[in-house]
């Protein structure tokens, strides 16, 4: 770990501009993912700013009939609010199917969005990659990729995002709500939050210098039944080799979205239009684009299993 | 004391303390954290400095150059050494690497420097500015590949690595019903808890370790032999073992460069390997590719038996002794094993809970079952009918105890076998198709050599001293059980210090020889103990008897404690065995249970329900050993359905070196375990009557997993581990 200086921000406006002063700073919550790279050297930060402080982990509804959650809110209180276990289920369970008790404690909303891929070559810094090193090549091309990801790929990187929360929230449309140094905020709905690989692997999402995400907006509840399916070799702790988070109505309409299979959450709400013809016409538009590898082609067929068992499940 | 007839009628046999379900005795230190384990020795040497270890980025070549400039300037920093800077090093005699390299690289994540701080992140901020320039070599990465090349693995004397007995080949080209199948196991990592850790203190050309070791003897001699100093200037101290499973058998690298930085720094220095170094720094279970044939005739009787296994090493590394139950588990005229083994330039093979039959039946195990489907013979039966009570490749040698059939006949009872359909993939619960499987399990019985120094003290407490380690089978406890019953006296009457080289040496934890052998030792010295005592009271040796803490003849009855009234007593021996295990053939056996159930949609397996029924000699504490044995199937379950050190064979590395990424089974993946002991004794393996079974439980388990996979889906995988991904494409369609 390199020596870094730190502060704790006591104003999201603070810690926004706190960042835009201190080039290759990181905000700092759970730190459940952050530390463990900082060891690493994967991440080195020369500035951290602690925004364990911003008195942002409150649910709270929105005069639509959604929710607000807080940047802060920790996965585990996040998954235990009654609101989002009776309106969004979906919300509730794949949080439930992420990480271990321990960690959901620590955890924040944020902060899950932001974790890196967990790529083992990545995680390995005498190997090649783009994503931890722009421009030096990608070991996991070519190498063990049997978790990797088969859709939005690049020839830079094939690293997925491993949260199972950023699938329900995909899902739910959530809107992902910041404020940037200048004191502006905005909110960006969720599918444009994250930025394909391309060339540039290491820009992981579209959040700009110093921006702060606040809060996550859930719209006002959609109903239907809501089921998070995770697929995983060992069933008490691993992260997904595909996940399947689905919201079907009582008349076969719904939505669906897919983990573990590229750099982000994977919708195509074009694909949802196929749901009456099944899971099959499913999967084939939604992963049309597939480039899978000897090691992971198996997504392919397990995602269309998986989601025909969750359309079962939703017709029961 | 020799041990070279069988065992008669002796104090043990009373079984007042030993064969009792005994708590740990060790239990409330490790539960209340106080038990100190290499690293936390905080007190043991004051100003104690930390070191960091940086291993090869490369998996082969040589080092052109390091800077280590930076490193020495930043701050905290007392010493960087490398094998450069390091004086003249020798190499173990158990080890095929050197644990310290450069400027030569043999595999990835070899040792190359050791960063020593005062503090550990400043030594592990300071390790990461070392600059490293190599020369990268071609290597060998893929066993596959070299497969068709790889010669027979050399001999050694007691264990020849190819064997044949009759005519193989005739046999097997004439049977009625025969199989030729492959099978592969991956390499797998111990990835015990504890990580191999080490503080070194020297005083003048003396050299004390507090270290995580499985064979304290071994490590002395190796240890002094590298550093070329004398053993006599040795100590290593390990009285805990946070898990071993052989990956501590050897010396490792946090031994030597604890000792080198300590050395340079003029301090006692610790160093505990870093996780994403234990997989490809350390030592692990090699890869097998294996070939068996079995021909019988319609009634089930096996004609001929063979199995050939390859697996790979570094040069004048060893083979993965895969092939070693085949010679001694099922029946057949005709036989034929053999080793073959390719130059690889992967970390070190070496030995894992079991070495050679936990991958070499996970392999039999299927072509048993396999050919049971053949035969139309239900699989418990046609193991049956194969069992053998001489040593198939030498009649004339008979087995000490032999319950194979009895073992798979219990577990078939209690198991409920008879509700398995024999038609796969017949059994439906929801979403679950389910299936049950069978496997024998088996593991030879080795003795070793083993002392112990007992004392009996004013306080009328026996304290036993031994270099024995506890690596978490419960060491201490048995050895406290062997001299209880041996001096008549509760087991809170005795202590037990373990794991410190200037104790006698013992047989060390490995190869599932460490409880019998051990408390053979302790019983040897408890004799020896009991003679003192005697002739101390003046009583006639040949009528005293030791129980509730008195010495007794006829109308006469002495406390013990009076025997120590003016000076404790002391007594010291060894327990050296002779050639009953040449004479008869010793094992454990068992047979594996287990049920399944698949995930009709994703092929996901999940365990249901587990059962080992185990004949493994006198059980010495039936809780310690049933928590031996299911920690011992959870390890086989792991290897059936994820472990697997994935090898990137273009960089030469592998690539899941860390616990994330590396899965071994945890207490929520694992359902039901029951584990039954058969009543035994073996007069043949010990004073003790018993027999190993810390490694029992693994053997056979994985196939018994892979059978009940065979058994509810119809699907056959020969390629462990058994993930889903080799289901997926002949799973049920679905709606």
């Amino acid at each position: 770990m390199k020596s870094f200086t730190y502060e704790r921000a006591t104003t999201p406006t603070e810690a926004a501009s706190g960042a835009a002063r201190n080039p290759g700073a990181r905000f700092i919550a759970g730190g459940t993912n952050l530390l463990d790279l900082m060891k690493l050297e994967i991440e080195v930060p020369r500035h951290l700013i602690d925004v364990n402080g911003l008195a942002l982990d409150t649910i709270e509804p929105t005069p639509d009939g959604g929710l607000r959650i807080g940047a802060l809110v920790r996965n585990t209180d996040l998954a235990a609010d009654a609101r989002v276990r009776r309106d969004y289920g979906l919300l509730s369970r794949a949080l439930l199917a992420g990480a271990s008790g321990q960690l959901r404690n620590k955890a924040t909303t944020a902060g899950n969005l932001l974790q890196r891929t967990r790529c083992p070559y990545f995680y390995d810094t005498n190997q090649p990659c783009n994503k931890r090193e722009p421009g030096s090549g990608c070991a996991a091309i070519g190498g063990y990729s049997r978790q990797l990801a088969i859709v939005g790929v690049s020839d830079a990187c094939i690293a997925t995002h491993p949260s199972d929360m950023a699938v329900a929230m995909r899902a739910l449309d959530a809107k992902i709500e910041t404020i940037k140094p200048d004191g502006a905020t905005r909110s960006l709905p969720i599918a444009e939050f994250y930025r394909a690989p391309g060339d540039t692997p290491h820009l992981e999402t579209t959040l700009t210098a110093g921006e702060l995400i606040t809060a996550v907006t859930l719209p006002k509840p959609v109903g239907g039944k809501q089921i998070y399916r995770k697929v995983r070799d060992r069933p008490s702790y691993a992260f997904a080799l595909i996940s399947v988070g689905a919201i079907i109505q009582p008349d076969g309409s719904g939505r669906v979205t897919v983990g573990g299979v590229a750099h982000k959450p994977w919708r195509i709400e074009a694909a949802e239009a196929q749901l009456p013809q099944g899971a099959k016409a499913v999967t084939d538009r939604l992963l049309a684009t597939a480039r899978t590898t000897e090691d992971n082609a198996f997504k392919l067929p397990l995602v269309e299993r998986t989601l025909a068992a969750v359309l079962a499940e939703a017709r029961a | 004391m020799k041990f070279d007839t069988p065992a008669t009628t002796n104090p043990i046999d009373r079984l007042r303390v030993i064969g009792q379900p005994l708590d740990r005795i060790d239990g409330p230190l490790k539960v209340t954290g106080t038990a100190r384990y290499a690293y936390e020795q905080h007190d043991v040497a004051p100003g104690q400095a930390y070191g960091y270890v940086v291993g090869s980025a490369i998996a082969k070549g040589k080092i052109v150059s390091m800077d280590l400039a930076a490193a020495r300037r930043a701050p905290g920093v007392l010493a960087v050494v490398t094998a450069e800077n390091a004086g003249k090093l020798d190499k173990g005699k158990r080890n095929t690497a050197k644990l310290f390299g450069g400027p030569q690289i043999e595999h990835y994540h070899q040792a190359i420097a050791l960063v020593v701080a005062e503090t550990f992140e400043q030594a592990r901020a300071a390790a990461q500015l070392v600059v490293v320039k190599y020369q990268e070599e071609k290597g060998a990465f893929d066993l596959a590949a070299l497969k068709g090349a790889a010669p027979n693995a050399p001999s050694e004397e007691d264990s020849p690595t190819q064997s044949a007995v009759g005519d193989f080949a005739g046999a097997f080209a004439s049977a009625p019903v025969k199989l030729d199948q492959s099978y592969t196991t991956p390499d797998q990592a111990h990835a015990m808890m504890e990580p191999h850790a080490s503080i070194a203190r020297w005083d003048g050309d003396k050299l004390t370790l507090w270290t995580s070791n499985q064979m304290i003897a071994w490590g002395v001699g190796d240890l002094a032999q590298t550093l070329g100093i004398a053993k006599e200037n040795v100590r290593l101290v390990s009285p805990f073992i946070g898990g071993g499973f052989g990956g501590k058998l050897f010396l490792r690298a946090d031994i030597l460069l604890a000792a080198l930085g300590a050395r340079a720094a003029k301090r006692p220095v610790k160093v505990a390997l870093q996780r994403p170094l234990m997989f490809n720094n350390t030592t692990h279970r090699p890869a097998t590719i294996q070939r068996i044939r079995i021909g019988a005739t319609p009634d089930g009787k096996i004609t001929a038996i063979g199995h050939e296994s390859w697996s790979g090493d570094l040069k004048d590394g060893q083979p993965e002794l895969a092939t070693q139950q085949t010679k001694l588990l099922y029946a057949g005229a005709n036989r034929m094993t053999s080793l073959k083994l390719a130059v690889l330039d992967l970390p070190e093979g070496n030995a894992m809970r079991a070495p050679g039959e936990a991958p070499g039946l996970m392999a039999l195990e299927i072509a048993m079952d396999e050919m049971a489907e053949k035969l139309k013979i239900d699989p418990v039966e046609f193991r049956i009918i194969n069992d053998t009570q001489v040593d198939p490749e030498k009649p004339k040698v008979p087995f000490s105890q032999r319950q194979l059939a009895e073992c798979l006949r219990q577990g078939a009872q209690r198991f409920g076998w008879d509700k398995r359909s024999a038609t796969p993939g017949t059994l439906r619960d929801g979403k679950w198709l389910v299936g049950m499987g069978v496997a024998s399990a088996f593991r030879g019985n080795l003795v070793m050599k083993s002392g112990a120094r007992v004392t009996l003290g004013k306080d009328g407490i026996v304290t036993v001293f031994s270099d024995m380690t506890d690596i978490g089978p419960g060491s201490y406890t048995i050895m406290a059980q062997t001299a209880a019953e041996m001096m008549g006296l509760p087991i809170d009457k005795v202590k037990v210090e373990l794991g410190d080289s200037s104790f006698p040496a013992s047989a060390g934890s490995g190869g599932q020889w460490g409880a019998n052998s051990a408390t053979s030792g302790v019983y040897a010295a408890c004799v020896k103990l009991r003679e003192a005592v005697v002739q101390k009271l003046g009583f006639n040796s040949a009528d005293a008897v030791f129980e509730d803490g008195a010495v007794k003849a006829g109308n006469r009855a002495v406390p013990l404690t009076q025997a120590a009234g003016d000076g404790e007593i002391t007594a010291e021996d060894t327990i050296e065995f002779g050639d009953l295990d040449k004479t008869h053939s010793q094992a454990t056996f068992g047979g594996h249970f287990v049920e399944v159930g698949v995930d009709a949609a994703t092929g996901e397996v999940r365990l249901r329900r587990m059962l080992a029924v185990c004949a493994a000699g006198r059980i010495l504490n039936p809780k310690s050993a049933r928590s031996q044995v299911i920690g011992a199937m959870t390890m086989g379950a792991g290897a059936a359905l994820m472990e697997h050190l994935v090898v990137d064979k273009r960089r030469g590395f592998f690539v899941n070196h860390d616990l994330a990424g590396y899965e071994v089974p945890v207490h929520a993946d694992i359902p039901h375990q029951e584990v039954v002991f058969l009543d035994e004794t073996d007069p043949m393996s010990s004073p003790m009557k018993a027999k190993g079974v810390g490694e029992l439980g693994i053997c056979g388990v994985g196939a018994a997993v892979a059978n009940a996979i065979y058994n509810a889906t119809g699907m056959r995988v020969r390629d462990y581990p058994i993930t889903l991904d080799k289901l997926l494409d002949r799973l049920p369609a679905l709606s």
